[in-house]
């Protein structure tokens, strides 16, 4: 009676634990991607990425894991159990950039790989930070993505967040660098929706009534460019002025439907999740990471890293009608 | 009044307790269980230095937990520990910009922690008003303050002497938490089972009024336990700060659930009057175990919230189920 009590028992909470593989494969390369917390859309599409890159390395054996909510303390409680199964590799979207610093430089004591991507970490807690793109390459698209739909050159307008936004300043900045490769197209005006969504729409339909000419609005502020959309589909000048900018497919997945936006960007997330392992892939295959180093992405080609060790992925990523569906039901 | 409402048996009745002798021993058989579960499960559990990392799972939730054991034996609970923590750690990261060394920090972080506590105790104890309420309001009221002076903005730099408390160690695997959880167990243990302040607490939790006829100052021993539990959340914001090396004011989000899991898991009743320290413990280092197991296993957070739920269901239903059974069997 006794012993069947305590094995009742004993079985009862093996039942709990023994879920999972108990013997991991020793020879394969383990690389861990660790998101800012589970049931993310936009982490579940970079781990899809994630799982793409070890299909195609082979011998990747791929952990992807993370917190439940989105605490620094829940992270480093998963950190801790990977530097326990001694990792080859951690990939990592950090929730805080300093409270990781201690777990992780105590993972790269013990001789793990580690890298952030997405939300970075402080430099002396990992060897490579990767951004999903670079403040040039996002200038650049911006007045390209106008561009592209004006072969014959007109008018545009850029609708931006607050006049003191350091970001958007910063693209708007980078854009006018390479106006010249624009030949034709003009910025006629630049005003300030402050990203919020009823200013924005005064300003887009301010822009139209000013500007009758104009052949598209520039938002690059998720904010904003769905609040000029609005405003151009309500001002029934759809096909006439073309919305575009950065903005997330769940939002404008309408607009692109209805034609209003023709095409806009922002950073894919599958191919972060892509470029995160392989770059984790090429530092355990024993890569030097460094200022002016330079690594492979597979696919996504070769990262250079800058002074502090972090580099750019690529070009922001253009959705348009033929990828709105894929897409809109993840971020 | 509600002497009647107090009839969950906080030990194993009957031939369950004859089995296993008490709730502690219950509590040592499933650590056992689990640590040997662990073992086969994954092969680098056996490690001393992994075990070492996972007690950090533990050390800091258990030393607010065996003060807030006390309070819940006494009848009442704190809901604003984690809070206090926030406010602590906030507390000691404006000090650092005003120059403050690792000494001072110290001090700004058990001071916090020493006021939150007061505050509560003053509501609970002095005004009569019920904790529950009082400390639903004071866990909104202190993270909120921590909110308002950070923002989004994280406080970091603290010295590298500062980092001892989270980060070092005393001999080999040996954390400076670790010596501090068994420290705090064996003052809490002392205080809760060896003197009468004890006996006190044991007094006004199993009924308040008998125990105020019988000479006990109730208010003025409540004032001191909500004293305790927010000088022990200071302790706490002091280990998780050090260890984290900044402070945002998410920090400990979320700890006084997990904290009071804990205590019940511990075996004292959440209606008060009864419980052990050595049953905290247990139970702090049976979280930390299936914690640090199921990490090993890259079981996702959310799992090992729904088995924590299950553990603490089954443990306190597992008396009441085989006691009416032992019930049954007297009738007969």
């Amino acid at each position: 009676m006794k012993i069947t009590r305590r094995l009742l028992l004993a079985t009862a909470v093996a039942s709990g634990l023994a879920m999972g593989g108990a013997a991991q494969a020793q020879d394969n390369i383990r690389i861990a991607l660790v998101v800012k917390a589970l049931g993310i859309g936009f982490f579940e599409a970079a781990a899809k990425g994630a799982e793409e890159a070890a299909a195609e390395l082979g011998n990747v054996e791929l952990i992807y894991t993370g917190p439940t909510d989105t605490t620094a303390e829940g992270q480093i409680e998963v950190i801790n159990s990977l530097i326990a199964q001694r990792v080859d590799a951690i990939a990592i979207s950090a929730n805080d950039p300093d409270a990781l610093v201690p777990a992780l430089k105590k993972a790269q004591q013990r001789g793990i790989k580690v890298i952030s991507w997405d939300s970075g970490v402080a430099p002396e807690g990992r060897a490579v930070h990767l951004n999903p793109s670079s403040n040039p390459l996002i200038g650049n698209m911006i007045i390209k993505l106008a561009a592209d739909h004006l072969p014959d050159g007109g008018q545009v307008a850029v609708l931006s967040a607050t006049s003191t936004s350091t970001n958007q300043n910063t693209w708007i900045e980078e854009m006018n660098k390479v106006m010249s490769d624009y030949p034709g197209i003009e910025v006629v005006s630049t005003v300030y929706g402050d990203d919020l969504a009823d200013k924005s729409y005064r300003e887009a339909e301010g822009l139209m009534a000013t500007h009758p000419d104009l052949a598209a609005i520039i938002a690059p502020t998720s904010v904003g460019i769905v609040a000029a959309a609005q405003a151009v589909t309500d001002a029934g000048k759809v096909g006439q002025v073309n919305v575009t900018g950065l903005g997330l497919p769940s939002e404008m997945a309408g607009h692109i439907e209805s034609g209003a936006s023709k095409s806009f960007a922002i950073w894919n997330p599958i191919d972060l999740g892509y470029s995160a392992v392989m770059l984790a892939h090429d530092l355990v295959d024993g890569a030097e990471a460094g200022p002016g180093a330079t690594l492979s992405m597979g696919r996504m080609g070769e990262l250079t890293l800058d002074d502090n060790s972090e580099g750019a992925m690529a070009d922001p990523f253009i959705y348009d009608a033929s990828n709105i569906d894929d897409f809109k039901d993840i971020f | 009044m509600n002497t009647q409402a107090r009839v969950i048996p906080h030990r194993a009745n009957g031939r369950l307790r004859r089995i296993f002798g008490s709730w502690e021993a219950l509590l040592v058989v499933i650590a056992i269980a689990i640590f040997f579960i662990n073992t086969q499960a994954s092969p680098y559990f056996l490690d001393p230095w992994n075990l070492s990392d996972a007690t950090f799972n533990f050390t800091e939730k258990a030393m607010i937990a065996f003060a807030m054991a006390l309070l819940i034996v006494s009848g009442e609970i704190d809901l604003s520990v984690a809070s206090i923590i926030a406010l602590a750690s906030t507390a000691m990261g404006f000090a650092l910009q005003l120059g403050a060394g690792t000494p001072v920090l110290v001090l700004v972080g058990l001071g916090t922690g020493l006021l939150c506590g007061a505050f509560n105790g003053l509501l609970v104890a002095r005004l009569g008003l019920p904790s529950i309420v009082v400390t639903i309001g004071t866990l909104s009221l202190f993270r909120g303050i921590a909110y308002i002076v950070l923002g989004d903005q994280a406080y970091s730099g603290y010295p590298t002497s500062f980092a001892y408390f989270g980060q070092g160690y005393v001999w080999w695997v040996i954390t400076f938490e670790m010596v501090l959880f068994v420290a705090t167990a064996v003052v809490f243990y002392v205080l809760l089972h060896r003197t009468g302040f004890g006996r006190a607490v044991y007094g006004i939790g199993n009924n308040p009024t008998a125990a105020l006829f019988s000479g006990i100052r109730v208010p003025r021993v409540k004032f001191l336990l909500f004293l305790m539990t927010g000088v022990m959340s200071g302790v706490a914001a002091i280990c998780l700060t050090s260890r984290l090396g900044s402070t945002r004011p998410s920090i400990g989000f979320g700890w006084e659930l997990e904290i009071v899991t804990m205590v019940v898991l511990g075996g004292i009743n959440i209606l008060g009057g009864s419980g052990t320290i050595p049953g905290v413990v247990l139970a702090a280092i049976i979280m930390g175990l299936v914690t640090f197991g199921f990490g090993l296993l890259n079981v996702p957070g959310i799992v090992m919230s729904i088995f924590i739920g299950l553990l603490l269901i089954s443990v306190i239903a597992l008396p009441r189920v085989f006691g009416s059974f032992a019930g049954l069997h007297r009738k007969r």
